[in-house]
């Protein structure tokens, strides 16, 4: 039995445009779900002042610092590392089997899953390097955890530096470096912004690999070699040992409030990086 | 940089290129080095097969473990695959682009949503709904897999619209000009010429699924049995290390690394396919 062309087409557009239409509204529940009970939760108190009885009372001053430290220090080590990285396969070579060796690993560490960067970050940052648990093992672990995604939107943001560009640096007599320093970097720039802010949404999203590592202090750090936890951590631990679900509340709200500062900054100078470009 | 000179500057830079591939390496070197003696102390069967996990008694089987696993990531995929392919397929084909450029940005950041306020929705509202309507615990199988199906969707969503798009606009015109549906040119044309990246975004969708832990944590009721229906409360591979690493020592501490072996390994395998499958795509162009 074949049936008319016309009804399987309407039939098409409905159980497609309706999972579509679920997909949305469950980003919207979750959003709203945790913004109903989250924003009357926060305050400029709860924010700014220290947890008290484990964070029963009080607010997240202490986690609000730990999140702000720990992605900060893996953008630093990261930004670095996969700048070069993405400049050296761009601009100083060839596709060769080695630079498909390189992205195949660039691809193999961005699909490692968390728990694993956590007890990685366990027994070579706090064990074996005796950094114990610290914002610096913390940092460094997300670092290597973000790597790939600043590896990759470099790439993407500096292989759409037109080629002209290049072509006129190099006709005035420019050295490879001086063009990659004062023609390629600068216009690529949004677009390697782009890749940071992801990699910091993602640092700040991350409890796995962060509670193995950075532990779970609830006081002022007072350096990078003390431990700290994360709003993060601290949600996972309110949340799960049942602490206390109001300030579990405020603390996701919190958070995901950060999480989308953070990713729509990203759009935002991604679509700037694309206006310009065009 | 007169300082270093362009050959230094080339030599800095193809040392650093290599960073990515050197922390592979070292976080494979460590997790192997940690867990690998153990695997050979106990054997790998008997590792892998056994159903007792009693790590105070020195019993060290996975076998619930790897079950959990895998019905909770097969359940996953069972309500995540079906959903995000026909929302790529929708936004792609049925959708003018300018609404699909809006919307996809969206969906994608369903990604960012930390995987904790997943989990916690999962306990919040998931769970309830399931003890007072299915029965069981709430805390299950089925609560997992629909915390992570949810949590997959922006993976293959957005990889699929990228392969689909990447169909040349000439293959629908000609499906078009025969006299076919929008529907007919999606499923018989379309959606082949994109069969690779679609599956690929499946498959790394799974890894995904195999490697969340904190939201599984949360809402799989982490039990340590074989599964018999969805209504189970469970523990996944992840969700053990994570549970147990905190004061895990010695034997204990070791087999919970070799737990992450067998978990590295498999993730390296599905990331391989995915990405051979991804690269002959763009090859073939």
């Amino acid at each position: 039995m074949r049936i008319p062309p016309r009804y399987t087409q309407r039939a098409a557009m409905t159980v497609l445009g309706g999972a579509t239409f679920l997909t949305l509204v469950i980003l919207v529940f979750i959003i709203v779900f945790v913004f109903e009970k989250g924003l009357p939760v926060i305050s400029f108190n709860f924010l700014f002042s220290n947890s008290e009885d484990m964070g029963r009372a009080g607010g997240i001053f202490p986690t609000l610092i730990g999140s702000l430290l720990l992605p900060l220090l893996a953008i630093i080590i990261a930004t670095p590392l996969g700048i070069c990285t993405s400049v050296y396969l761009t601009e100083y070579t060839r596709e060769s089997r080695m630079t498909r060796v390189i992205r195949f690993g660039t691809d193999c560490l961005a699909g490692i899953p968390s728990i694993i960067f956590g007890l990685f970050g366990f027994i070579f940052f706090v064990t074996t390097l005796g950094m114990g648990w610290s914002i610096l093992s913390g940092g460094l672990t997300l670092a290597f955890m973000i790597l790939p995604t600043i590896i990759r939107t470099s790439e993407e943001a500096i292989k759409a530096v037109p080629t002209s560009y290049r072509q006129v640096s190099y006709s005035l007599g420019a050295t490879r470096w001086q063009t990659v320093k004062k023609v390629i970097l600068p216009n690529a720039l949004p677009g390697i912004l782009t890749g940071v802010m992801l990699g910091i949404g993602r640092s700040i999203g991350e409890t796995a690999a962060v509670i193995f590592t950075a532990g779970s202090s609830l006081r002022l750090p007072g350096s990078i070699f003390d431990s700290t936890r994360t709003m993060a951590v601290h949600f996972y631990i309110l949340a799960r040992e049942g602490i206390s679900s109001e300030n579990a509340y405020g603390t996701a709200a919190t958070l995901i409030i950060a999480v989308l500062l953070v990713n729509l900054t990203a759009y935002w100078l991604m679509h700037l990086f694309i206006s310009k470009r065009s | 940089m007169k300082l270093i000179g362009e050959k230094g500057v080339q030599r800095i830079l193809s040392f650093t290129a290599f960073s990515a591939l050197t922390a592979l390496m070292l976080i494979a070197l460590f997790i192997i080095n940690e867990g690998l003696p153990f695997i050979f102390k106990y054997g790998i069967i008997n590792f892998l097969s056994s159903s007792d996990w009693r790590p105070q008694s020195g019993m060290f089987g996975i076998f619930p473990m790897v079950m959990a696993t895998l019905w909770v990531t097969f359940g996953a995929m069972v309500i995540g695959a079906p959903l995000g392919v026909a929302g790529a397929v929708f936004l792609s084909e049925f959708v003018p682009r300018p609404v699909m450029r809006i919307i996809k940005p969206i969906i994608e950041l369903l990604a960012a949503i930390p995987s904790v306020v997943y989990g916690f929705i999962g306990v919040m509202v998931l769970a309830p709904f399931i003890r007072s309507y299915m029965g069981g615990a709430g805390l299950s199988v089925l609560a997992g897999s629909i915390i992570l199906g949810i949590m997959i969707l922006p993976t293959i969503i957005s990889i699929s619209i990228d392969s689909i798009m990447a169909v040349p606009q000439s293959y629908r015109e000609g499906s078009l000009a025969l006299g076919a549906t929008t529907w007919q040119t999606t499923h018989m044309v379309t959606i082949r010429a994109a069969k690779s990246g679609i599956i690929a975004s499946i498959i790394l969708a799974i890894g995904r699924a195999i490697g969340e832990t904190m939201a599984v944590i949360m809402v799989a009721g982490n039990s340590v049995k074989i599964p018999h229906s969805v209504l189970d409360s469970v523990r996944t591979l992840t969700a053990n290390i994570a549970l147990e690493m905190s004061y895990a020592t010695g034997l204990h501490r070791q087999a919970l690394f070799a737990t992450g072996v067998v978990l590295f390994v498999v993730i390296i395998i599905l990331n391989s396919i995915a990405s051979l499958a991804i690269r002959k795509k763009i090859a073939k162009k």
